[in-house]
């Protein structure tokens, strides 16, 4: 099987003088999930509105599996799920319509088409509207169809520009699973999102963009610790159970800990010093409490920081 | 052992492509308030058609079947076809542009060629519906006056209507995939069937004096002039005191040939435009 790809060369979009996207190179390969962020009008939409051929580059190239979108959009995308912006559902069309319509499109063998569509509507959890027509959908129930329709067929490639965008808190929270769950399966995702916490909680990587241009792409580890040399480091604990008090003071007695706290019962932002060995130290430590610790990760907070100061450098 | 070497998803031939989204697409219009609207148009007339020959019994459209067919085909066919053209491809390709229903398919692995030639179908077909409901409609009272014996010129004046039918919403994709707002691209398709090509034609060949053999509008007209016996002259002279009036009709294989090439151009603008234009 081939590794998944995306790979943008020298990407670049201007409209009239003003360029929205300027030499973009970077080459994402393998199983992960790679976040895109970047303030609004960094240039996100665009480069992945150029990685699905919905426009054209003024130069570069924009390949997904090594086959170029702008030559042969048909093959590259034929294994590439991709939702852009909110897009419009044809209105007279029921949400399993829709989506029968997609199937189709992408080679779905017609006696799997209906599990398909029913798999990918029980995912984005429309099943009870999956009769009514797309005109009346609210916002956030169109954008579930969007994503639905971004899975069907399995792809094994995600392009998703923020996924979450429109939809309530608890709608985000399901995306965030949703996306979670994709990653399971051998696929890379590239996303957008303009959710620190949702890109740490899911991403393996990030790529940060700014004015049209690449700040920084790296993983999440390198990316939030580079920037804490010599400063503290946070990360984020998650446990099955409560902790007790007991548990709270022995962490907080372990060698390199600054600061612990407890934002939820079952999850501990802790602070320390004393970079991967000192985290290593930590996480056995942890671990060996048998105090039901199930994650341990690069807190939010670090992205939120090393993101602010890269986005100010760049001004 | 076994090796597989099996692609990692086939996708289908663009043949089969377009069949989807045409199918698709032709449940959208057909539930569509716009097809109700012209249906109803349709009906309309034809209703007055009907109430307004069994009335009055004009002597045009009763002396004989082809005087009948030529009278209630050429008073109201070529509006049914435009209003079709329009209805259905005014704001068939803008539409996805402004009402972002592009994003929806384009990120498909699907040529953008494919979407426009399936688009293309599915309004051909609604209006086919609707330009048949007013042929049954001619049919069933030419058959009430002069019993099932249809003149062979209506079969062929139907065939025209096809063809016209075609290259208007050839002419009416293309529009629509230039201009960004719906609206405006029906707009424009309306004025241009409606007022400027006529205009157009009338300068030209009454003022001007020449052929407009470069007009669609021009080329239609074998629609019904076929349904006359005999056929009218390509070139008609008139000697009115010291000026002649010249007057043009386009002989049949003219006709064909100018709707053929209005259809023929427009789609290959069309899809070249369709497929180079940004989502943006
Ligand atoms: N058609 C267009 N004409 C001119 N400028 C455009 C056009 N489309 C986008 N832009 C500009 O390109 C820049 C990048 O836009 P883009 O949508 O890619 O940003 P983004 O990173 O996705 O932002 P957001 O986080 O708000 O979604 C913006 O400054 C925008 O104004
Ligand atoms: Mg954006």
């Amino acid at each position: 099987m081939v590794n998944p790809s995306i790979e943008a060369v020298d990407l670049t979009k201007c409209y009239n003088s003003f360029c929205a996207l300027s030499d973009l190179s970077l080459r994402l390969e393998g199983a992960k999930c790679v976040g895109f962020l970047g303030p609004n009008g960094a240039g996100k939409t665009t480069a992945l509105k150029i990685l699905t051929g919905l426009i054209r580059p003024t130069k570069g190239k924009a390949l997904i599996n090594g086959i170029d979108v702008q030559e042969d959009k048909k093959a590259a995308l034929s294994t590439c799920g991709a939702l852009i912006e909110t897009p419009e559902i044809y209105p007279a069309l029921s949400v399993k319509e829709a989506l029968m319509m997609v199937a189709e499109i992408r080679g779905v063998p017609s006696a799997a088409r209906k599990d398909a569509v029913m798999k990918a509507i029980s995912e984005v959890k429309m099943e009870e509207w999956i009769d009514m027509k797309c005109g009346k959908l609210s916002k956030g129930m169109r954008q579930r169809v969007n994503l639905a329709a971004a899975l069907i067929s399995d792809p094994m490639i995600m392009l998703l520009d923020e996924p979450s965008s429109g939809l309530d808190p608890r709608g985000m929270a399901e995306v965030r699973e949703i996306v979670k769950g994709l990653k399971k399966k051998d696929r890379l995702i590239f996303m957008s999102s303009h959710l620190l916490s949702e890109v740490t909680e899911i991403c393996d990587e990030v790529a940060i963009l700014d004015h049209g241009r690449l700040l920084a792409y790296d993983t999440l580890e390198r990316l939030t610790s580079a920037l804490s040399v010599g400063n503290a480091r946070e990360c984020e604990a998650s446990f099955s159970r409560d902790l007790s008090s007991d548990a709270l003071k022995e962490i907080g007695s372990t060698e390199g800990v600054l600061g612990l706290k407890l934002v939820e019962p079952r999850r501990l932002i802790l602070s320390f010093e004393g970079g991967n060995e000192a985290q290593e130290r930590i996480l056995a430590k942890i671990a060996g409490l048998g105090v039901g610790l199930i994650a341990f990760k690069s807190s939010s907070s670090a992205l939120e920081e090393t993101y602010l100061r890269l986005v100010k450098d760049s001004r | 052992m076994r090796i597989e070497n099996v692609p990692e998803r086939a996708i289908p031939r663009s043949a089969s492509q377009l069949k989807t989204i045409a199918k698709y697409e032709l449940t959208n219009y057909l539930r569509s308030r716009r097809f109700y609207v012209l249906l109803a148009i349709t009906l309309i007339i034809s209703g007055l058609l009907t109430a307004v020959v069994a009335y009055y019994r004009p002597s045009g459209f009763l002396s004989s079947p082809l005087g009948f067919y030529s009278s209630w085909w050429g008073l109201a066919v070529t509006y049914i076809l435009i209003l079709s053209g329009i209805f259905f491809g005014g704001d068939a390709i803008s539409g996805e542009f402004q009402n972002k229903t592009g994003y929806f398919l384009v990120v498909n692995p699907v040529k953008r060629s494919t979407i426009y030639a399936g688009k293309w179908a599915a309004a051909f077909i609604a209006s086919l519906a609707v330009f048949g409901t007013f042929t049954v409609v001619t049919v069933a009272n030419g058959a009430y006056y002069f019993g099932l014996d249809v003149p062979y010129q209506f079969g062929l004046s139907l065939a025209f209507s096809v063809l016209y039918l075609i290259s208007i919403l050839g002419v009416t994709f293309f529009f629509s995939s230039i201009f960004k707002s719906g609206s405006i691209s029906i707009l424009v398709t309306a004025i241009l069937f409606l007022f400027a090509l006529p205009l157009t034609q009338s300068l030209v060949s009454n003022l001007a004096q020449m052929e407009p053999w470069f007009l669609i509008t021009y080329g239609a007209e074998i629609i019904g002039n076929v349904l006359k016996d005999p056929y009218p002259a390509h070139i008609v002279t008139v000697q009115l005191g010291r000026v002649t009036f010249t007057t043009y009709n386009a002989p049949i294989l003219n006709g064909i040939a100018i709707m053929a090439a209005y259809f023929l151009v427009c789609a290959a603008l069309g899809m070249i435009i369709f497929d180079r234009r940004d989502f943006s």
